[in-house]
């Protein structure tokens, strides 16, 4: 027995010696937080790039949500133990960048790795968002989606609506039509803060806080108190009555209610759409958020969701080299019109959108073109370029629960309203005072 | 004095009770510690930099009202899942303390739900009781309830409290189960021969024997609830809607994972831990006294 465990052994470590090659592979572990097709296009973007050169291996390691990545990720900064590149979604970028000394910009990265980098190259509507006021990007995005309103056609055909509606009246009026023939929902909504409040405001040019949404300092103010604000809210408080609003909750969980013919006109993300594909036995499509007319600006452009690829300090230079190495292969035209097709995200390259325009993919799949469409509708202007609120995390949840208290009639729209930018500022207070100057 | 030869000294009385006291130190002193030493800082999620500001955290805290929305819904919620998943617990253990056949079976199957973790009980409700989606939701909205609970706070606190028994009933039924056989039959052979009918001997009887269980899962249970139940309210409802499901602990969870105000969370649970301590103390205390060995 002994001697046969001992032979075991000795083969184990026999087959590491042969497999562990001569030239130390450099490792770079990347933490993400995609799950089904989308975990197999990141392990296939790591094994495509593996297999491309020798020098450096990408280890991409699933962590769970999006909070959980971030988590881990601190939690193992402060362990001394973070790993090369960590997937964080669009509302921890202040938390990130705020951590100077923890993170790396991706623009000074590239810049002294000498890999080729041009930020012009990329769509402003999505660098925008994860770069400094001065425009040097901090992070590389990597799946990004807009908003937009999905339509059940054989509902609305149903309820005598000619199309789609273009503005938040129209949209009021249909939802009530709707109602008549779908008592529980007419029309709801998923992630309530990034559509109410964030998307909102960028898509009628108006700001959600002072200093360019933040993204000019940490001394930012919020201001979405505003009648315009007030105006949205009061009438969904008013739908909601006979649930031709229905609440959805605050994350993605009632997207269900879509695809399965409960609610005929859903807001939500563009990255719905691969489940809507799959899942909705109904004619659908896609189109614009709403807007309110009377707004001079309105439309705007949209402002993106998803996440973006931080790089974090203190690696060793061959680290950064094959980190610099791994974006500039993911900024390849061909990569992004593949990840753009196969993912349903955006592409992040002016190129990679202009290709995938010319073969004509969207006139086959002209619904991944309306998020695109949105972001640039018009060049983004300070309050529509994105928004940079520290503890942006947990500022949704206090947002939604104000949005909650009014929806279940507790508080008035403006009571509300006021409270979320109230609780909001105190939390903005807070992060300003901890924030590395 | 053979004995006194083996056990020589009064080393190995330390070295035996040595990893259950260094199990103690380093997972809970050692935290609780560490809890209190951040609950006088204030830093930001990196731990880049640390400002020291001895009460000002717990001075915020004790500002800011959805604390005390926090501390009314935990109260409410232990007091409602305490009582439920105690009395269906001791319901069942009494009829499955019956000479019926198949009564292995039963009890096996009334001990499974402990065996389902916290989370994953959520999310088997969540099958049941989401609008649009769960099959009990539906039947109660074509009956006419409006059944809501993302909107409405008391049909959330209803769904919790719902999935926190449902888990927790099985522990209370083994205990039970398990004192209700200790109780001596020849007690209640007697007491039925003077003439008490099975509710009678069940109150005067049975129950007082069973104190020292009903008092032992009274402190398990608040324990339970207290810290336990995060994942169930993470999972159904999120502490929502508008907090009106955010009990202590999950207060906790969320200043500290969502917020990353690691010092905030740190005094709530220095709190929260004397909360515990206090109640506890005070039912051995108190409660105690009423109960016969």
């Amino acid at each position: 027995m002994a001697i046969r465990r001992f032979g075991a052994a000795a083969a184990v470590a026999a087959a590491l010696a042969l497999t562990t090659p001569a030239y130390a592979v450099t490792e770079i572990q990347w933490w993400h937080a995609m799950t089904g097709p989308n975990n197999d296009v990141v392990v296939k973007l790591a094994n495509d790039f593996n297999a491309s050169q020798s020098d450096y291996k990408i280890v991409p390691t699933f962590k769970g949500s999006y909070a959980d990545v971030l988590n881990a990720g601190i939690a193992a900064f402060r362990a001394g133990n973070a790993p090369g590149i960590m997937q964080v979604f669009e509302v921890g970028t202040a938390t990130m960048m705020a951590a100077k000394g923890a993170i790396k910009p991706v623009s000074e990265l590239m810049k002294e790795q000498g890999e080729t980098f041009d930020p012009n190259s990329y769509l402003p509507a999505i660098t925008g968002y994860y770069s400094t006021s001065k425009g040097e990007m901090l992070s590389f995005p990597f799946n990004s989606s807009s908003m937009v309103l999905w339509i059940n056609l054989d509902a609305l055909k149903k309820a005598d609506i000619a199309e789609p509606p273009k503005t938040w009246p129209e949209l009021f009026a249909d939802a009530k039509k709707l109602h008549a023939t779908s008592p529980s929902c007419g029309f709801s909504s998923s992630w309530i803060t990034w559509g109410l409040i964030e998307q909102f405001s960028a898509w009628h040019n108006v700001p959600i806080g002072t200093k360019a949404n933040g993204l000019d300092g940490f001394d930012t103010v919020l201001e979405f108190n505003t009648p315009l604000e007030t105006k949205l809210l009061e009438n969904l408080v008013e739908l909601q009555k006979d649930k031709s609003y229905d609440y959805s909750g605050r994350t993605n969980t009632g997207e269900g209610r879509f695809t399965s013919g409960e609610c005929a006109i859903y807001m939500t993300s563009s990255a719905f759409y691969p489940n809507v594909k799959a899942n909705a036995k109904f004619n659908y499509t896609a189109v614009a958020m709403p807007y309110f007319p009377e707004v001079k600006d309105a439309p705007q452009n949209s402002i993106i969701g998803g996440a973006s690829l931080w790089v974090m300090g203190g690696k060793s230079p061959e680290e950064y080299k094959g980190i610099a190495k791994f974006f500039t292969f993911l900024s390849d035209t061909d990569r992004q019109v593949y990840l753009h097709e196969v993912s349903g995200y955006l592409p992040i390259t002016k190129a990679a959108y202009e290709k995938t325009k010319a073969s004509g993919f969207y006139d086959k799949n002209p619904i991944l073109e309306v998020p695109l469409k949105e972001l640039t509708n018009k060049p983004p202007t300070e309050n529509s370029r994105g928004l940079r609120f520290g503890g942006m995390v947990q500022m949704r949840d206090v947002w939604s629960e104000e949005i909650e208290a009014a929806l279940a009639g507790k508080k008035s729209a403006k009571e509300a309203l006021d409270a979320a930018v109230t609780r909001g500022n105190a939390m903005l207070r807070q992060f300003e005072r901890t924030a590395v100057k | 004095m053979e004995n006194r030869a083996i056990f020589s000294g009064k080393l190995l009385p330390y070295l035996l009770i040595l990893p259950q006291v260094a199990i103690s130190l380093i997972f809970f002193y050692w935290p609780a510690l560490q809890a209190l030493q951040q609950s006088f800082l204030v830093q930001d999620a990196f731990g880049l930099s640390t400002e020291f500001v001895w009460f000002e955290n717990y001075v915020n805290l004790l500002k800011t009202p959805e604390y005390y929305q926090a501390i009314g819904v935990t109260f409410l919620f232990s007091a409602l899942v305490v009582f439920f998943s105690m009395s269906l617990g001791l319901l069942l253990a009494a009829m499955a303390n019956h000479n019926i056949a198949g009564v292995q079976i039963y009890r096996t199957f009334l001990i499974v739900p402990y065996a389902v973790a916290p989370a994953v009980a959520s999310v088997l409700f969540i099958f049941m009781f989401q609008p649009g989606l769960g099959m009990i939701a539906r039947a109660m909205q074509r009956s006419g309830i409006d059944w809501n609970p993302v909107l409405n706070g008391t049909h959330a606190m209803i769904l919790v409290v719902i999935v926190a028994v449902w888990n927790q009933i099985s522990y209370n039924f083994l205990f039970f189960l398990a004192g209700l056989q200790a109780i001596p039959k020849s007690v209640i052979e007697a007491a039925a021969i003077d003439g008490a009918k099975p509710m009678r001997r069940f109150w005067t009887i049975v129950f007082p024997l069973l104190s020292p269980t009903t008092f032992f899962l009274i402190i398990v249970n608040i324990t339970y609830v207290f810290f336990n139940t995060l994942g169930i309210i993470d999972t159904a409802t999120g502490g929502g809607p508008n907090g009106a499901t955010q009990t202590l602990v999950y207060k906790v969870f969320q200043d500290g994972k969502a917020g990353a105000d690691l010092g905030g969370s740190a005094a709530q649970s220095v709190i929260l831990m004397i909360i515990v301590v206090a109640l506890t103390a005070f039912q051995f205390r108190y409660v105690e006294k009423k109960v016969h060995y």
